[in-house]
């Protein structure tokens, strides 16, 4: 392993910044992040008002570096376009370029959001916390546990209320958390009454200081349906422990249509249907996301008129991380011995069917505010077009879910958009890249800024930093994201 | 590695000049014929300047003596004799002056053999003035660049000598060895108010402070000129009588520099408490500025992320 050095040059203008490790050179432009040099504030790239001609001033040659070979292959984004505030003057970039004969307009700007969040699902059986309890970062409540979902727990983070609504340190706390998960970054935060849970993008979640590993195969009695054929005949009774449903499988119809004998078992809990129990135990970190260490506490004792000596018992959880084999003795009581190998394969198997565990992160953002006023002169005629799909909206590149109903608010993957895509302004509010995308003939219907049009040529020298789009990113000026798409080319 | 760039901003008036660490907003009010060649020729200038300074980066970046240093290049030799004043009493290197040279050399690039009415060279809050006739410029303060909120006001006359601004303190992007928010300097050039801003700032301070965090300069910036000198990394929670102090030290370093003739006058800013001293009076009460002098290399029109 290459060895990174601790301190790096910086080669982006002549000054040779020697830069340590987390610091910036002397422009406050670029930065050593673990030894790769990065940029670290946004281009100030200024609208050149070619209009004015003479009063334009450039340096002879300096633009003409670039041999144009990348046009048609470039998509500006808005990262570092800067923004304009109060957003009446148009957007910083709105580039022109033609795709396949239609010629488009991307609109290029950074957003101040005031109002915007991230919801995030957190692959783990783990009890997180109680539905609706605060999330704390620093102690300042950033969101809240949100309704969990299949195999995850749900946090919503942010939104304007924690933004500018609490105290300042709530919302410079809330701010920064933002930010920082937005890019990538791990974040740890505490659950009211719950757990402390270390959040990163695209990571597995730790729990308690626990890394979580895997995403449950399903909930203890859809790993019962899954796996009865496997465990027939090999084993007399299977419970799949599970905070959530925990599976019996003598008593559940999975089992039954296999013809599976009762065993006598008594589980406490609530029986819900035949085999399928709830509240078990208590939610937590232990067993299948209950409180569990010991899985035999969660039995009573088996029934003497149906149980007999020498039957067997696995218990598993919904992920097999935890399993245990019992054998049951004269009284009738459950004796731990060795997993027979014959249903090691199973075992195995349900770990081998859970996904890796991890932290989504998906930054949430109302567009619909002035930054509109950018675009067009008629801001309402912008939403109206991304309704109409004759606009697509990209965020730094990344595809953008439109929610439907008012305004422009969208959700976007962070993990698509390129590293340090987010930063903030001390309102408190997150700086973001969000790009619109339309014919240039839609453009002017819906009042855009024509004059300020510049070709992509002439933006892309001025660019610092290019990036590889993420692989599952549909580049965003094909035709398939568009209305017009089978209705020919522009007329 | 990028060259330098000249754009006009959008509000098809002033000028943007960048290359490297150096942010220039540039405005000059005359006939367009004249602003243009004005243009042309502070662009020109600047093509050069940056260039020029890492020419001569480890000599710039030593401790100044008061029989120089034989820096050659304009503007570092503008450092120099901005500098060469304090040599004999404290640490000083010429890096103290650079932004404020930078402004008056483009400056004086610029309103070379033309007759401009007013014009300003911005240098991220270290300005160079050019007045003529009875043209003037207001002058607006900020204390602490993330809440760009007036603490007062200045009105520049052609007739006054003042033909630099400078603003230091520990928000900036250099490195303090006191604990000022801000002290701003109006002397008789931009290098001269720069240099004059850092040494007051430095002085603005409570030695052996427990609330006060100082760290190496070297750990902050590996290349820094102030080497293993302890700078400002933060100030804890300060008593009124606390306050005060602090801004007395500063204050009678200011006044031993307006007898000594290189500062004509300076305001001190810490937790909201205000010190000036000098001739210019400056009110406390804001009116609307026609800029104001932060320590942000920004342009307004672009807001940091």
């Amino acid at each position: 392993m290459d060895a990174k050095p601790d301190k790096i040059r910086c080669d982006a203008c002549p000054v040779m910044c020697y830069i340590a490790d987390g610091k910036v050179g002397a422009c406050d432009r670029y930065a050593n992040q673990a030894g790769e040099l990065v940029r670290v504030d946004p281009l100030t790239i200024l609208r050149r008002t070619q209009d004015q001609g003479g009063k334009l001033v450039e340096f002879a040659g300096r633009n003409d570096d670039w041999d144009g070979d990348l046009l048609g292959s470039s998509f500006v984004t808005a990262i570092g376009a800067g923004t304009t505030y109060p957003d009446y003057k148009p957007a910083p970039f709105i580039v022109s370029q033609e795709v396949d004969g239609v010629d488009l307009v991307t609109v290029v700007t950074e957003a101040i959001y005031s109002y915007c969040g991230v919801k995030i699902k957190i692959d783990t059986d783990r009890h997180l916390g109680p539905e609706q309890n605060t999330v704390r970062v620093e102690g300042e409540a950033v969101g809240h546990v949100t309704t969990g979902e299949y195999g995850s727990q749900m946090l919503s983070l942010g939104g304007v209320n924690h933004l500018t609504g609490g105290s300042k340190k709530e919302g410079r706390v809330t701010c920064k958390t933002l930010m920082d998960l937005c890019n990538g970054e791990a974040v740890e935060m505490e659950i009211d009454e719950g757990s402390s849970v270390v959040v990163q993008a695209g990571k597995p979640p730790t729990v308690n200081g626990v890394a979580e590993e895997r995403m449950r195969v399903g909930c203890g009695s859809a790993t019962i349906g899954m796996f009865a054929k496997q465990w027939h005949g090999l084993v007399d009774e299977v419970v799949v422990v599970d905070d959530h449903i925990t599976g019996v499988i003598s008593e559940h119809q999975a089992g039954k249509v296999l013809g599976w004998e009762d065993t006598g078992i008594k589980i406490k809990g609530r029986r819900s249907t035949p085999g399928r129990y709830f509240q078990v135990a208590e939610p937590g970190t232990g067993w299948g996301g209950t409180d569990v260490d010991d899985p035999l506490t969660i039995l009573g004792d088996f029934n003497p008129k149906v149980a007999k000596p020498g039957m067997t018992l696995l218990m598993v959880s919904t992920t097999g991380e935890q399993h245990a084999f019992y054998k049951l003795d004269e009284e009738l009581k459950p004796v731990e011995t060795d997993l027979p190998e014959s249903l090691e394969v199973s075992v195995a198997r349900i770990a081998e069917n859970c996904e890796p565990a991890l932290c989504s992160v998906l930054f949430m953002a109302g567009a619909g505010g002035s930054l509109r006023a950018g675009v067009t002169e008629n801001p309402v005629r912008l939403t109206l077009s991304i309704k109409d799909t004759l606009t697509h909206v990209t965020c730094g590149g990344a595809p953008a879910y439109r929610w439907p109903g008012g305004g422009i608010t969208i959700m976007t993957d962070v993990t698509r958009m390129p590293a340090n895509s987010f930063g903030y302004v001390p309102t408190p509010a997150i700086v973001a890249p969000i790009e619109f995308t339309m014919r240039r003939q839609d453009y002017e219907k819906l009042g855009g800024h024509m004059k300020e049009i510049v070709d992509l040529a002439d933006v892309v020298p001025r660019g610092k930093r290019s990036e590889s789009p993420h692989a599952a990113n549909p580049w965003p000026t094909v035709s398939t994201h568009f209305d017009w798409r089978d209705k020919g080319k522009p007329s | 590695m990028t060259g330098p760039l000249a754009a006009l901003l959008a509000d098809g008036k002033r000028l943007h000049l960048q290359h490297g660490p150096i942010d220039l907003i540039v405005e000059a009010d005359g006939s367009a014929e004249i602003v243009g060649r004005a243009y042309a020729q502070a662009a020109a200038r600047f093509e050069t300047v940056l260039d020029e300074l890492v020419g001569e980066l480890p000599l710039l970046r030593s401790r100044a003596t008061t029989e120089g240093l034989g820096l050659r290049g304009p503007v570092a030799r503008r450092m120099e004799a901005a500098v060469a004043p304090h040599a004999s009493r404290v640490f000083i290197t010429p890096m103290a002056a650079v932004a404020g040279a930078v402004a008056d050399e483009v400056l004086a690039a610029m309103t070379d053999g033309l007759d401009l009415d007013r014009a300003y060279v911005n240098n991220g809050g270290d300005i160079a003035l050019h007045l003529s006739g009875d043209s003037r410029f207001e002058i607006g303060l900020v204390a602490v660049p993330d809440r760009p909120e007036l603490s007062g006001r200045a009105t520049i006359r052609a007739d006054d000598c003042v033909r630099g601004i400078a603003t230091s303190g520990r928000h900036g992007r250099s490195l303090s060895l006191g604990i000022a928010d801000a002290v701003t300097v109006l002397a008789r050039t931009a290098a001269e108010a720069d240099t004059a801003a850092t040494l007051i700032a430095n002085a603005v301070n409570l030695p052996g402070h427990p609330a006060i965090r100082r760290v190496p300069a070297s750990e902050r910036a590996p290349d820094s000129d102030l080497g293993n000198r302890l700078v400002t990394e933060d100030v804890g929670s300060l008593a009124d009588a606390e306050i005060a102090a602090a801004l007395e030290a500063g204050e009678a370093t200011t006044r031993a520099m307006i007898d000594r003739g290189v500062v004509i006058a300076a305001v001190l800013q810490l937790r909201g408490a205000i010190r000036q001293a000098g001739d210019l009076a400056i009110a406390a009460q804001p009116d609307t500025p026609i800029f104001a002098p932060t320590q942000r290399k920004q342009p307004e029109e672009t807001l940091r992320a």
